[in-house]
C-alpha cells in the first residue's frame, strides 16, 4: 500500500467560461455520477465508530464552548462593567447580521503554557463578512491576561495576517490589548516572526492594496501603538481607547510628568490633535458600527475566476461521516463515503478510478465552487485542489526504493508545492511522515488547514518511531555485549509511544497552530465552503512548476 | 322601472339628433334635462368615504360622476374613482370643500345636472341649496326650507311639536329672565338642561339638578354660549338620565310620500360623537318600532320633507322617546339601515332627485336581520379620543362581501390628513340577529389592520366585548360609565408573541441576505448565509426589543437546523419559521414551543406589528444612542411634532439650558393645543420652527443636546 489518501477536486468545466450558469446544458450525458452509499447503521462496527466520535465531538465542543467565554468571570466583569462588549460579541455585531464566522485555531495556546491558561491565545481571529466584503478580523482579549501577547499569540496574528496576504482580505483589527507578555518577552519580541513582524506585514499588506482598518477598543500601548497608526484607517472609542508609544507609569518614570490615559492618548487627543486616529466613536458599538461603514467605503469587489453553479446539499447526511470513519486510525474507510458527504450533490467525477487505487481523485463542487492530478491539471484550469489526508507515509522497502519511490514521491512534493491554485487541506485520519508532505501539510502553505478530532498527525506512527529507536539501542547493546531484555524493549518503548501519542493528537497540533483548526467532520463541507469562497479573493497566479526528476 | 328605461332611450334618440349641435348647445342640452329630472351626471361636492359610496352607486346606475379636490386630497381615492375630477383649492375647507362658489362653478364647467353634497360641508346648507337651484341644478337633499326649518332647534320643536310628535318637556320662550327661566325648570321638574338655541357640540350646554345650582349653571352656559356663537339666548329641557340616541331612517319624495326605513341606535359615543351603530334598535319591540317609525314620518311630513333624512329621538328606559332634532342629510351610518332593509339609499336619492317616485311603498318595507357599524377613526383612545393624522403605512381589511362591507376613502399609503375628518373607515356588517352580527363584527374588526397611527380599533374591540354591550344595554353614558373595563390597564404581551416578533425579525434580516446576495457577484458564497454558523460553538446573539418604555432582552441562539432557541427572563422557546407573502401581506408561519401559528406581520423602519385573533402588539427595535440623531423616527422620545400642525409659540431659544419636562413649544394641531416638552436634559443647540410655521408629524423641533454626565 503507498498512500491512503484522497484528493478531491473540483470541478467541472462547464464548456465556455462566460456562458451564464443558467444556461445550463443538461445533456443526459453530461449527468455527474453521484458517489456513496447507504452504510449498515445497525452494524456494531458503525455503531461503536459514531458512539466514540460523538464522545470525541462532544469533548471538542465542550472545550469549545469553555474558550468562548475568554478570561475569567472576574476578568470579564470588569470589562462588561466599563461599558466594553466582549470581544466575540464585537466580532458579532461587526459582522454581517447573522452571517457566519469560519474561526481559527480555537486551541491555540490549548495547555501550551502549563497553568497558564491562555483560552484561544488571548486573541480571536477568523473571516467574517462585513458589509459584503470577507474581511479576517483580528481581535484581542483582554480578558485574557490584559491582551498581552504571548509567543502564540504573536504567531496566530501572524497567521491571520498570511491567511489575508495569500487570500487577498481587508483585516479589521479590533485592538484591545497591553502589548507584549513582559515575562516572555524574549520569545515576542525579537525574532523575524516575533512582535514586530505584526508591522511589517501591515505596511506590506497595505502595499499589496489590502485594507488595514484597526479599531482601537482598549488599549494599545507601545508596540501595540503601531496597529492604529499603521492602519489605512483607524477607529478609537471615547473613553476607552487610548494609544500611546509609553503609559502613564513610564512617563512618570522617565520624565516625572503626571498624565491621565485619557489625557496622554484617548479619542479625543488622537481624533482632535495628534490626527493618530481618524474615527470617534462613542462606544463599542458605534465604533463597530463606523467600522463597517469604513469597508463599506474600500470599493471593494470580489471578482471570480471560477465558475459557479447552485449549490447542492449532499445525498447523505453529514453524521454519518461518524459512522463510517470512527476514532480507530487503524481500521480503514473508503474515503469516497466521505467525499460524498461533503461535495454538492455528492457528485464526483473520478479521474484515472482504476490507476492507484490508494488515491482517489476526481472533481466536485462544494457550494457551487469548483475543486482538483490531477494536480498539473487543476493549476492549468484554476481549480482550487483539496486534500484529504489519511495517509500512512510513502511506502518503503527494498521493490519500492528500487522502484524510485523518492523520486517519484519528490515529482509530488514538486506539483504540491508549485501549484499555485488555492490548497485546501483537512487531515481526515493520519498525516504521517512524507505522506504529510505530497498530501499539502503545513510546510506547503494550504490556504487553510483543518484538523478532523480523530487525526494524527507526527513524523511515524508511535509504533514505529518507538520500534525504529528500541532497534537503534538494542543494536548499540549487542554491539557492546549488552543485554537488552524484551522487558526493557517495552520499558523503553511504552514512553515514546505514549509521547507520540500526546503530541500527535489535534490539541497539540492545534496548540502551535499547526493547522488552523479542529473541526466536527460534519461541519466539514460548511468550513471548506467557507474556505473557498474566502481564497477566491485573491487573483488568480499562474503555476510555474520545478524540474520534475522522470 | 318602465318609465325610466323609456327616458334614457328617448335621450338617447335625442342625443343622436342633437348630437351636430352637441358642443355648442350643451347648456341648452343641461337644461333640457333639468327640466325633465334626469340626471346623466353627477357632481360630489365632498371626500372621502362617503364621496366614493356615492360614486359607488352612481357607476352602477350609469351616471358619470365629477369630483372636486383640495390641494391636500390630489392623490385621495375618490379623485381616482370619478370619471373626471376638478382642483377646487387649497387644503382648507374654508377655502375648497365649503367654498359654494368653486363648487358651482365645477359643476357648471362639467355639466353636472346635479350635486350630492354629501354629509358635512355643504350638505345643511340653506344658502347652497338656494344656489343650486337659481342655477338650475338639482341639489340632492330636501328643500332649503326643510333645512333652514330643522336648523334651529326651538324652531324645529315647534314645528314637531305642533304636528303631535312627542318632544322633551321645556321651555323655548322668547322671555329669557332668569326668573322664567327657574320658574319653567321648576314646571318641567329637575334636573333639567339649559341649553344654548344656537348650540351644538356639547357647547353652551348645562345641566341643573337642583334649583340650587340652577343660576350657577345657567350664567356659565351663557358665557359659553356668548363666546361661542356670539348669542345667548337659552332653552331648557328635561334632562333625561343615561338616554339612549335612536334615530329613525326617513324617506320622502317630490309627490309627498314618506316612508321611514326604522330606526338605528346610536347611543354609544365618544366627544358627543357616534363611534358605533346597530340597526334594528336593540331591545326594542315593533310595537315601539310602529311609533318612532310613524312619528319620524310625521315629522318628515311637517316640513314637506323630500330625499334621505334622519329623526333623531332620545328613549329613556321606559322606551318612551322624544324628538330631538332631524338631521337633512344622508348620514354617516346610513348603511346599517340599507343592511337590514336590503336597499341602495344614494339610489333612493339620485332617483327622488330626479323625480321618480319612491321605489317601495312602506309595506314593501321589510327589516331583516341585524347589522352594525363601526367607526374606524385615527385617534387615541388612551388619550381621550384625541384625533390623529398620518401615514396609513399599511391597512389591510377583512374580505368585503355581501355581509360584510369596507367604507373607506383611503388606501394603504395614504395620509389621514390633519385638515379633515380622521374617520378611516366604515365597518359594516350584517348577521341574521344581532349576536350573529356582533360575532361578525369583532371577527372582522381583528382583521382590520393599520400602522402608521393610533386607531380606536383595538377600542371598538373592548367595546364591542364587552357584556353590557353584548347584551344591547347601550346608552349614551356607556363609555363613562364603563370605562374601567374598557381602558384595562396595559398588559405586556405573552413572550411567545415576543419570540413571534424577533423571528420576524431575523428573517427579514434573512431575506435582505438573500437579496443582496443575488445581485452580488459571488451569489452562492456560503457566507452570504444568515444561518449564524461558529466553529464549534452556538452563536447566541442579544435581541433588544422595545415594549413601549421597557426594553426586553431576548438571547437568540442559532441552532445547526436553522431554527432558534430564544431565551427571556429564564424561560427558554424553541422557535422556527417562514415568512409568507400573500396579496402584498406578509403573514409568519412560525411555530414556539411547538405551538403553531400564523399571524399578520408589518415590519416598518425599526418596528414590528404582529396582528392576529388573539390581538395585536407593536415591538420595536431600539435604534442605537449613535444613530439617534439621524433616523427619522421619533421613537426615542426627541422633541418632536406629534402631528402635523401650527406653531403657536416657541418658549425657548438656542443656549437654553431644559430640563426634562420642560415646556419648549406649543402647537395647534387638530384645533387641539400640543405643549412639546424636553424629553432629556440637556441644552438647546437651535430652534428649527419659528412661530406660525407648520411643522410636519415627526419633525424634530429643537436639536437638544445632552448634557455631559462627567462620571469622573
Amino acid at each position: 500500500m503507498i498512500l491512503h489518501t484522497l484528493r478531491p477536486s473540483l470541478c467541472l468545466l462547464r464548456c465556455t467560461r462566460g456562458v451564464p450558469a443558467t444556461l445550463s446544458r443538461l445533456y443526459h450525458g453530461d449527468r455527474v455520477a453521484t458517489l456513496g452509499s447507504q452504510p449498515d447503521a445497525q452494524s456494531s462496527l458503525y455503531q461503536e465508530n459514531y458512539e466514540r466520535m460523538e464522545t470525541i465531538i462532544k469533548e471538542l465542543k465542550d472545550r469549545a464552548e469553555k474558550i468562548k467565554l475568554g478570561g475569567g468571570e472576574k476578568a470579564r466583569k470588569l470589562h462588561t462593567s466599563r461599558g466594553k462588549l466582549l470581544p466575540r460579541e464585537r466580532i458579532d455585531r461587526l459582522l454581517d447580521p447573522g452571517s457566519p464566522f469560519l474561526e481559527f485555531s480555537q486551541f491555540a495556546a490549548y495547555q501550551l503554557y502549563g497553568k497558564e491558561e491562555v483560552p484561544a491565545g488571548g486573541i480571536i481571529t477568523g473571516i467574517g463578512r462585513v458589509s459584503g466584503v470577507e474581511c479576517v478580523i483580528v481581535a484581542n482579549d483582554a480578558t485574557v491576561k490584559g491582551g498581552t501577547y504571548y509567543p502564540v499569540t504573536v504567531k496566530k496574528h501572524l497567521r491571520a495576517q498570511e491567511i489575508a496576504q495569500q487570500n487577498h482580505l481587508p483585516c479589521i483589527y479590533l485592538v484591545d490589548s497591553g502589548g507584549a507578555n513582559l515575562p516572555r518577552q524574549a520569545d515576542v519580541f525579537p525574532d523575524r516572526d516575533h512582535f514586530g513582524r505584526i508591522f511589517f506585514n501591515q505596511a506590506r499588506l497595505s502595499s499589496e492594496g489590502i485594507a488595514q482598518i484597526a479599531v482601537v477598543m482598549g488599549s494599545c500601548t507601545a508596540g501595540g501603538a503601531y496597529v492604529p497608526a499603521m492602519a489605512d484607517e483607524s477607529i478609537i472609542v471615547r473613553k476607552q481607547g487610548t494609544i500611546f508609544l509609553g503609559g502613564p507609569p513610564l512617563v512618570k518614570a522617565a520624565t516625572g510628568e503626571e498624565v491621565s490615559a485619557e489625557d496622554l492618548g484617548g479619542a479625543d487627543l488622537h481624533c482632535r490633535q495628534s490626527g493618530v486616529t481618524d474615527h470617534y466613536a462613542l462606544d463599542d458599538s458605534h465604533a463597530l458600527h463606523l467600522a463597517r461603514k469604513a469597508v463599506r467605503n474600500l470599493n471593494y469587489q470580489k471578482k471570480l475566476d471560477v465558475t459557479v453553479e447552485p449549490p447542492e446539499a449532499p445525498l447523505f447526511p453529514a453524521d454519518e461521516l461518524y459512522g463510517i470513519v470512527g476514532d480507530n486510525l487503524k481500521r480503514n474507510f473508503d474515503i469516497r463515503e466521505v467525499i460524498a458527504r461533503i461535495v454538492d450533490g455528492s457528485k464526483f467525477d473520478e479521474f484515472k478510478a482504476f490507476y492507484g487505487d490508494t488515491l482517489v481523485t476526481g472533481f466536485a463542487r462544494i457550494f457551487g465552487y469548483p475543486g482538483t492530478h490531477f494536480i498539473e491539471l487543476c493549476c492549468q484550469r484554476n481549480i482550487p485542489l483539496l486534500f484529504l489526508q489519511n495517509i500512512t507515509g510513502f511506502m518503503v522497502g527494498r521493490e519500492y526504493e528500487a522502484g524510485g519511490i523518492a523520486k517519484d514521491g519528490a515529482k509530488m512534493v514538486t506539483a504540491v508545492a508549485c501549484a499555485n491554485v488555492p490548497k485546501l487541506t483537512v487531515i481526515v485520519g493520519g498525516s504521517y511522515g512524507a505522506g504529510n508532505y505530497g498530501m499539502c501539510g503545513r510546510a506547503y502553505s494550504p490556504r487553510f488547514l483543518y484538523m478532523w478530532p480523530n487525526a494524527r498527525i507526527s513524523v511515524m506512527g508511535g509504533e514505529q518511531a518507538a520500534t525504529v529507536l528500541a532497534t537503534i539501542t538494542k543494536d548499540q547493546k549487542a554491539r557492546e555485549g549488552k543485554e537488552f531484555t524484551p522487558e526493557q524493549e517495552a520499558a523503553m518503548k511504552e514512553p515514546i509511544v505514549r509521547r507520540f501519542e500526546e503530541e500527535g493528537s489535534p490539541y497539540f497540533s492545534s496548540a502551535r497552530l499547526w493547522d488552523d483548526g479542529i473541526i466536527d467532520p460534519a461541519d466539514t463541507r460548511l468550513v471548506l465552503g467557507l474556505s473557498l469562497s474566502a481564497a477566491l479573493n485573491a487573483p488568480t497566479q499562474r503555476t510555474r512548476f520545478g524540474i520534475f526528476r522522470m | 322601472m318602465a318609465a325610466v328605461i323609456l327616458k334614457v332611450k328617448s335621450f338617447q334618440g335625442l342625443k343622436t339628433v342633437l348630437q351636430p349641435k352637441w358642443l355648442w348647445t350643451k347648456g341648452l342640452v343641461r337644461y333640457a334635462s333639468v327640466g325633465r329630472g334626469r340626471i346623466e351626471k353627477v357632481l360630489i361636492a365632498n371626500r372621502g368615504e362617503i364621496a366614493c359610496r356615492v360614486m359607488r352607486t352612481a357607476k352602477k346606475m350609469g351616471v358619470r360622476s365629477v369630483a372636486v379636490y383640495s390641494e391636500a386630497d390630489r392623490h385621495a381615492m375618490h379623485v381616482a374613482m370619478a370619471d373626471e375630477a376638478y382642483h377646487i383649492g387649497p387644503a382648507a375647507s374654508q377655502q375648497s370643500y365649503l367654498s359654494m362658489e368653486k363648487v358651482m362653478d365645477v359643476a357648471k364647467k362639467s355639466g353636472a345636472q346635479a350635486i350630492h353634497p354629501g354629509y358635512g360641508f355643504l350638505s345643511e346648507n340653506t344658502e347652497f341649496a338656494e344656489l343650486c337651484k337659481q342655477e338650475g341644478i338639482i341639489f340632492i337633499g330636501p328643500p332649503s326650507s326643510a333645512i333652514r326649518d330643522m336648523g334651529i332647534k326651538s324652531t324645529s320643536k315647534h314645528i314637531m311639536s305642533a304636528a303631535g310628535v312627542p318632544i322633551v318637556e321645556g321651555y323655548h320662550g322668547e322671555d329669557q329672565s332668569d326668573e322664567r327661566l327657574q320658574a319653567e325648570s321648576a314646571r318641567i321638574g329637575y334636573p333639567v338642561m339649559i341649553k344654548a338655541v344656537r348650540g351644538g357640540g356639547g357647547k353652551g350646554m348645562r345641566i341643573a339638578h337642583s334649583e340650587a345650582d340652577f343660576h350657577e349653571q345657567l350664567e356659565s352656559a351663557r358665557r359659553e354660549a356668548r363666546k361661542s356663537f356670539n348669542d345667548d339666548v337659552m332653552l331648557v329641557e328635561k334632562f333625561v338620565e343615561n338616554p339612549r340616541h335612536v334615530e329613525v331612517q326617513v324617506f320622502g319624495d317630490q309627490h309627498g310620500n314618506v316612508v321611514y326605513l326604522f330606526e338605528r341606535d346610536c347611543s354609544v359615543q365618544r366627544r358627543h360623537q357616534k363611534i358605533i351603530e346597530e340597526a334594528p334598535g336593540p331591545g326594542i319591540s315593533p310595537e315601539v318600532r310602529r311609533k318612532l317609525g310613524e312619528a319620524a314620518v310625521q315629522a318628515a311630513k311637517a316640513v314637506n320633507y323630500v330625499g334621505a333624512g334622519t329623526v333623531e329621538f332620545i328613549m329613556d328606559a321606559q322606551h318612551n322617546f322624544y324628538f330631538m332634532e332631524m338631521n337633512t342629510r344622508l348620514q354617516v351610518e346610513h348603511p346599517v339601515s340599507e343592511m337590514i332593509t336590503g336597499t341602495d339609499l344614494v339610489e333612493w336619492q339620485l332617483r327622488v332627485a330626479a323625480g321618480e317616485e319612491l321605489p317601495l311603498s312602506q309595506g314593501e318595507i321589510e327589516l331583516s336581520g341585524h347589522a352594525f357599524e363601526a367607526r374606524i377613526y385615527a385617534e387615541d383612545p388612551n388619550n381621550d379620543f384625541m384625533p390623529g393624522a398620518g401615514p396609513l403605512l399599511h391597512l389591510s381589511t377583512p374580505q368585503g362581501d355581501e355581509c360584510t362591507r369596507i367604507e373607506t376613502g383611503v388606501r394603504q399609503g395614504d395620509e389621514v390628513s390633519a385638515h379633515y375628518d380622521p374617520m378611516i373607515a366604515k365597518l359594516v356588517v350584517w348577521g341574521e340577529d344581532r349576536s350573529a352580527a356582533l360575532k361578525k363584527l369583532r371577527y372582522c374588526l381583528r382583521q382590520y389592520n393599520i400602522v402608521g397611527l393610533n386607531t380606536n380599533i383595538d377600542f371598538l374591540l373592548s367595546l364591542s366585548g364587552h357584556p353590557e354591550f353584548e347584551a344591547g344595554n347601550v346608552h349614551t353614558s356607556f363609555i363613562p360609565l364603563h370605562h374601567a373595563q374598557l381602558f384595562p390597564p396595559a398588559q405586556d404581551p405573552p413572550r411567545e408573541l415576543l419570540c413571534q416578533a424577533a423571528l420576524g425579525l431575523l428573517l427579514r434580516e434573512r431575506d435582505n441576505t438573500r437579496a443582496y446576495r443575488a445581485q452580488s457577484n459571488d451569489q452562492y458564497s456560503p457566507f452570504a448565509s444568515s444561518n449564524g454558523r461558529r466553529v464549534n460553538v452556538l452563536y447566541t446573539r442579544n435581541l433588544a426589543l422595545q415594549l413601549g418604555e421597557k426594553k426586553v432582552d431576548v438571547a437568540v441562539t442559532y441552532c445547526p437546523d436553522g431554527t432558534y432557541s430564544m431565551e427571556m427572563g429564564g424561560e427558554v422557546f424553541q422557535v422556527s419559521g417562514e415568512l409568507e407573502e400573500e396579496e402584498g401581506t406578509s403573514y409568519l408561519r412560525c411555530s414556539v414551543n411547538g405551538v403553531l401559528s400564523r399571524p399578520k406581520l408589518v415590519m416598518l423602519d425599526n418596528t414590528v406589528h404582529l396582528f392576529s385573533m388573539e390581538g395585536s402588539a407593536e415591538v420595536g427595535v431600539p435604534v442605537p444612542k449613535f444613530l439617534a440623531g439621524v433616523g427619522s423616527s421619533g421613537a426615542q422620545g426627541g422633541a418632536v411634532a406629534p402631528m402635523t400642525g401650527t406653531i403657536e409659540k416657541v418658549l425657548v431659544k438656542a443656549g437654553d439650558k431644559v430640563q426634562v419636562g420642560d415646556a419648549l413649544m406649543v402647537m395647534n394641531a387638530m384645533k387641539m393645543e400640543h405643549t412639546i416638552r424636553a424629553p432629556k436634559a440637556g441644552v438647546i443647540k437651535k430652534v428649527f420652527f419659528k412661530e406660525g410655521s407648520q411643522a410636519n408629524r415627526h419633525a424634530a423641533l429643537v436639536e437638544l443636546e445632552e448634557e455631559e454626565t462627567n462620571e469622573e
